[in-house]
Parts: C-alpha cells; sequence; structure tokens
C-alpha cells in the first residue's frame, strides 16, 4: 500500500494552511474527501441529476437506480443480510435518534433501563435522554476502568432486569478504546436485550461484518468515511424495521393516504420519509469503492503501525500526557500538556497547518469523570504517515516554548 | 498579527497567575459564565458600596490562557471603579475586541489601555473571540443581577 499514492486523490493536500502543508489530523471529526468522491457529486448534478423514486422518466429511473445501487454496496461492505437493512439518514445522529424515538414510543415504558457507557458521544446519549421525560425511563452509564476502557465486566454489572437496551459506541472518539461488541453482543442476547452499536468510528476503520456481530442496531456517519456530510447509515435487523414504526411521515414512506388514514410503504421506504440526499449517496458509492480498492484490512493494519508510532512518539515527550490507555486501540490520540489549556494548543499547532480538535470531542461525561475540562486530540486516516506524527510533535515542542518563555 | 503577538507575554503571566482568582468575601453580586465550545467557566463576584463602587471584584474558573488572561487584566481594571464606568468600560472594550482598532475611553490610562490591547490579537481567531469576552459578559450578567448563566453562544 503506497501512501503517497492515497494521499494523492485527496485534492485538499494541495493547498496551504498558513503557508504550510496541511498535516490534517482530525478525521475522528470528519473526514477529508477523495477525488472520485468529490466527481461524483459534480457528474450527478452536471449530467444525471433526478429525484428518485417518483418520476418514471429516463432520469428518474437512472437515478434511482444508482440511489438503490449504493444501499446494497453498503450492505455488502458491512455483510448485512438484506439490503433493506440498510436505511439512509442524515448523519449516525439521526440513526440513533430514529431507533431512541421508535423503540422508545413501542417498547419502552416508565422505570425501563437503557444501558449506555460512560465513553459515549453525545449522539448516544442525548436522544435516549428525551426518553426520561417522555417515558419514565432511567439512564444508566457503565463505567471506565482506569485505562479509558469498557470491560465486558463493566456492562454485565451494570445490566438489571429492568434494562431494556444497551447502547454503546464501538470505538471511543476520545480515549480510542475497541468495545468488545460481539461479545457484549452476546450477553445481551443471552438476557434477551436488544443492543445498539454507535459505530461512528468503527466503520472508517475496521472490518465489520453485521451478520458475525449480530447485533439489532449499528449506527454510521458516512462524512468520517471518506464520504460526503449530510449522510448517514442505520443498519438495522429487518425484523425491527418491521416490528416498529415509521420515525418521519411525508411523501415517499406511505403506501395510502386517505382522509381516514394512512397504511405506510414497505422497507426501505418506510424509514426514507422526503427527498433525501441523493448526491450524496450516490457520491458514498464512490467511498466504498475506494474503501474497497485499497482493503480494510490494509487500512487496519497502516493505522494500528501508525498509532503505535505515534504513541511511541508521545510518550517520549515528556510535557505529554495521553488521555487512556486501552489495549485494544483504535487511531486516536487524545493527550493534555501541563499548564497549557487545549485551545490554545490547537490554535498554535494550526500556525504550523496541524490540524487537530480540542475541547470535550462531544464526551463532557467522560471528560467530567477524567477530571478534565478539555483535552487535544489527534486522529489519523488513511491518508496519515509518520511524518505527520513528528510534525505534530514538533509543533508540541513549539506550544511549550512558548508558554514556557 | 502572528501568533506570538496572540502569546504575548502579558497574556501568558495573567493567563498562568491569574490576578483576583479568588471569591470576595461578603459579595453582593455574582454571575456565572460558560463557553460551551472550550468549556471555559468563569463565577465573577462583586462587591459594590453604597456609593456604587466596585469595592472588590474576583473571579473563580477555568479555561485557556485567553480567557483566564482576558479575566485577570479585567478584574485589575475594574477595582474601584464606579457602576457607570464599569458598564462603559465593558463596551468600549468588546467594541475594540470586535471590530474597532482602538478604545476610545478616558477612564483609563494609556497603559492599561495597551494592556487591553494585547488581548485584540484574537480578531485573527475567529473562533477564539469567545474566550476574551466571556469574563466580559458574565461581568455585566452580574452587574444586572442576572441570574442565568451567560454563555457566550448568545453572543456574536
Ligand atoms: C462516536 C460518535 N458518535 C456520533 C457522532 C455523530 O455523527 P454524525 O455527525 O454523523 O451525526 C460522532 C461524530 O462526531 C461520533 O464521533
Amino acid at each position: 500500500m503506497n501512501i503517497n499514492n492515497i494521499k494523492k486523490q485527496f485534492p485538499i493536500f494541495n493547498n496551504k494552511v498558513h503557508n504550510n502543508d496541511l498535516v490534517y489530523l482530525d478525521s475522528a471529526n470528519s473526514s477529508q474527501k477523495p477525488q472520485m468522491v468529490v466527481d461524483r457529486i459534480y457528474d450527478f448534478y452536471t449530467k444525471e441529476f433526478s429525484n428518485v423514486g417518483r418520476s418514471v422518466h429516463y432520469l428518474a429511473v437512472a437515478a434511482t437506480n444508482l440511489y438503490e445501487n449504493t444501499r446494497t454496496m453498503m450492505q455488502k461492505y458491512i455483510n448485512a443480510k438484506d439490503p433493506n437493512e440498510i436505511v439512509f439518514t442524515k448523519g449516525a445522529t439521526e440513526a440513533i435518534n430514529l431507533v431512541a424515538n421508535t423503540f422508545g414510543q413501542k417498547f419502552l415504558n416508565e422505570g425501563d433501563e437503557i444501558l449506555l457507557t460512560e465513553l459515549e458521544h453525545h449522539s448516544n446519549y442525548v436522544p435516549w435522554h428525551y426518553l426520561r421525560k417522555l417515558k419514565g425511563v432511567k439512564i444508566n452509564f457503565a463505567e471506565i476502568n482506569n485505562d479509558g476502557e469498557i470491560t465486558i465486566e463493566s456492562i454485565e454489572k451494570s445490566i438489571t432486569p429492568k434494562t431494556k437496551m444497551i447502547a454503546i459506541t464501538h470505538l471511543s472518539n476520545v480515549t480510542g478504546a475497541i468495545l468488545p461488541i460481539k461479545e457484549i453482543t452476546s450477553l445481551a442476547h443471552s438476557k434477551n436485550i436488544p443492543i445498539l452499536i454507535d459505530g461512528c468510528q468503527g466503520a472508517p476503520h475496521l472490518k465489520l461484518d453485521m451478520q458475525d456481530i449480530d447485533c439489532d442496531f449499528y449506527a454510521i456517519s458516512c462524512h468520517k468515511m471518506y464520504g460526503p456530510t449530510g449522510l448517514g447509515v442505520l443498519y438495522a435487523k429487518k425484523k425491527w424495521l418491521d416490528a416498529l414504526p415509521p420515525y418521519q411521515g411525508g411523501g415517499g414512506m406511505i403506501r395510502e393516504v386517505k382522509k381516514e388514514g394512512i397504511s405506510f410503504g414497505d422497507l426501505p421506504n418506510k424509514y426514507e420519509a422526503g427527498t433525501m440526499a441523493t448526491a450524496q449517496v450516490i457520491a458514498f458509492g464512490e467511498s466504498i469503492k475506494f474503501l474497497n480498492q485499497i482493503g480494510i484490512e490494509n487500512i487496519e493494519k497502516h493505522e494500528s503501525e501508525l498509532t503505535k508510532y505515534g504513541e511511541e512518539v508521545l510518550r517520549k515527550n515528556n510535557s505529554v500526557k495521553l488521555v487512556g490507555n486501552p489495549k485494544n486501540k483504535g487511531s486516536v490520540l487524545s493527550f493534555t500538556l501541563d499548564g497549557i489549556h487545549a485551545h490554545d494548543i490547537a490554535t498554535i499547532l494550526d500556525e504550523d497547518g496541524v490540524a487537530i480538535r480540542a475541547g470535550h470531542h462531544c464526551c463532557q461525561i467522560l471528560h467530567d469523570k477524567l477530571g478534565l475540562s478539555a483535552t487535544a486530540r489527534a486522529s489519523l486516516g488513511v491518508y496519515n504517515t509518520k511524518d505527520d506524527l513528528d510534525k505534530l510533535n514538533e509543533s508540541i515542542n513549539k506550544c511549550r516554548k512558548i508558554f514556557d518563555r | 498579527m502572528d501568533l506570538k503577538e496572540l502569546y504575548q507575554e502579558i497574556i501568558l503571566d495573567h493567563g498562568k497567575n491569574p490576578r483576583n482568582l479568588r471569591k470576595t468575601e461578603n459579595f453582593n453580586k455574582d454571575a456565572k459564565g460558560h463557553n460551551p465550545l472550550c468549556g471555559d467557566k468563569v463565577h465573577v463576584f462583586l462587591k459594590i458600596d453604597e456609593n456604587k463602587n466596585i469595592s472588590d471584584i474576583s473571579f473563580e474558573g477555568s479555561g485557556c490562557a485567553i480567557s483566564m488572561a482576558s479575566a485577570s487584566i479585567m478584574t485589575d481594571l475594574m477595582k474601584e471603579k464606579k457602576e457607570k464606568e464599569v458598564k462603559e468600560l465593558v463596551e468600549d472594550f468588546l467594541q475594540m475586541i470586535k471590530e474597532s482598532p482602538e478604545m476610545k475611553t478616558k477612564i483609563i490610562s494609556e497603559n492599561e489601555k495597551t494592556k487591553l490591547m494585547s488581548l485584540s490579537g484574537v480578531k485573527q481567531y475567529p473562533m477564539r473571540v469567545k474566550c476574551a469576552t466571556l469574563a466580559w459578559h458574565t461581568l455585566t450578567s452580574a452587574m444586572n443581577n442576572s441570574q442565568e448563566e451567560t454563555n457566550t453562544e448568545k453572543f456574536d
């Protein structure tokens, strides 16, 4: 795998930031886009545009086929059983809201409990929080250990006879911990509890097999997978999509509409009300192609080597404290510098063209637990190199120098 | 304007060793401020005497060098000022941070103005302007006896 050739496919790297080469270390927030994805959006709008699933003219039929083709590609990419188990949403956030809302409506009652973890992104907490007021459900949080991991024991300890749903992240966007989701799913199912995985950070980096994991729901954010913004995927087992009520009402999701009543359309239309992010879905097909061309196994290997290298470099740097120390770690390096606030770090690194994220990364519960108000985070993508991590380290040293003057 | 001008000595000095970082005894006005984007937090305490003078001002909180330096310099300047003067100073400072190239007020000395102008470096970093203004908005809330937590997302 030749990273230079891969990097060349990303036009963003032709630009300078403050007169420096861009060192992009914010892929956990959102990844950059390869030329083929950008071109696909342009081509669709210039040559092929039509709305999908409605008209019968030539363009409409072609666009509908392209749109449905991405669904099938995604089904294969994550090895779902049926293409109808792939629902397009506006993002992972909407995917989780869809489940929380419809599952909550139909299956949750006062006193029922939902189990999350302390690692969760606000997107996998706030949608469930609404059910506290609406349904009187209780939310529990499985606790992290000292290394910033969630173990199967921690989940097991937190399950009660009232637990009606488990919703956990695949890979923490702060500590990088990869959760044993297959084992947790099997534990959940042994107690008849459905499980939702927030796969935002898993999907761009790890090989996925829905039938092997056997989870009930898996939420994906396409813009973190080298795809367009405004698009997410909800994988859900067909039995759930059949059993749950529709989420939003509107055109495209109905069968018959009468003044007296309405019947709803079949899957997948039932959950895709209104005009969808058509160009994005079609362009996302190119993201899947891009990932397949490189091979997710190769991406995993490259990123895991880089993560180890980054950890090594930062550990050697005495002023850096890494956040979390999970044994099974994805390509996220969160850190603090003694006496320098994360936002000051990010501003100083930016001057060198080094793009990182600073703040609580939408994980306030975790930061409160760690006693940190903010952390700095460098996160990797397929286009990163060891050189990027060396530049990160140099910039961190510059930060230290400015503050120790 | 470059980074050295933003992180100049006076800001690092106040940022690392903020003045008036404590809680005024027998304060009679206070307000909390929060910058949700950065997680910066300040709590401003005021003691205003019967002649409407600020006899003491202090703050508690945590945040980046810019927000801490801003709160530190602000509290230093506001001591012994009259309520009316405080309002004028806050307005003038916010004007300067947003658009004006200088401060117009005659209440403080040129030397003191230079101190405040050191914060003008954030103009180059739009995401950081809120760090510099948090303490000032919070001071206004405290003066107005506003019970609602100041949230920089509500200001431009
Ligand atoms: C772990 C995690 N969950 C959820 C989200 C939200 O995803 P989206 O931007 O697709 O709504 C993110 C992205 O910020 C994330 O990192």
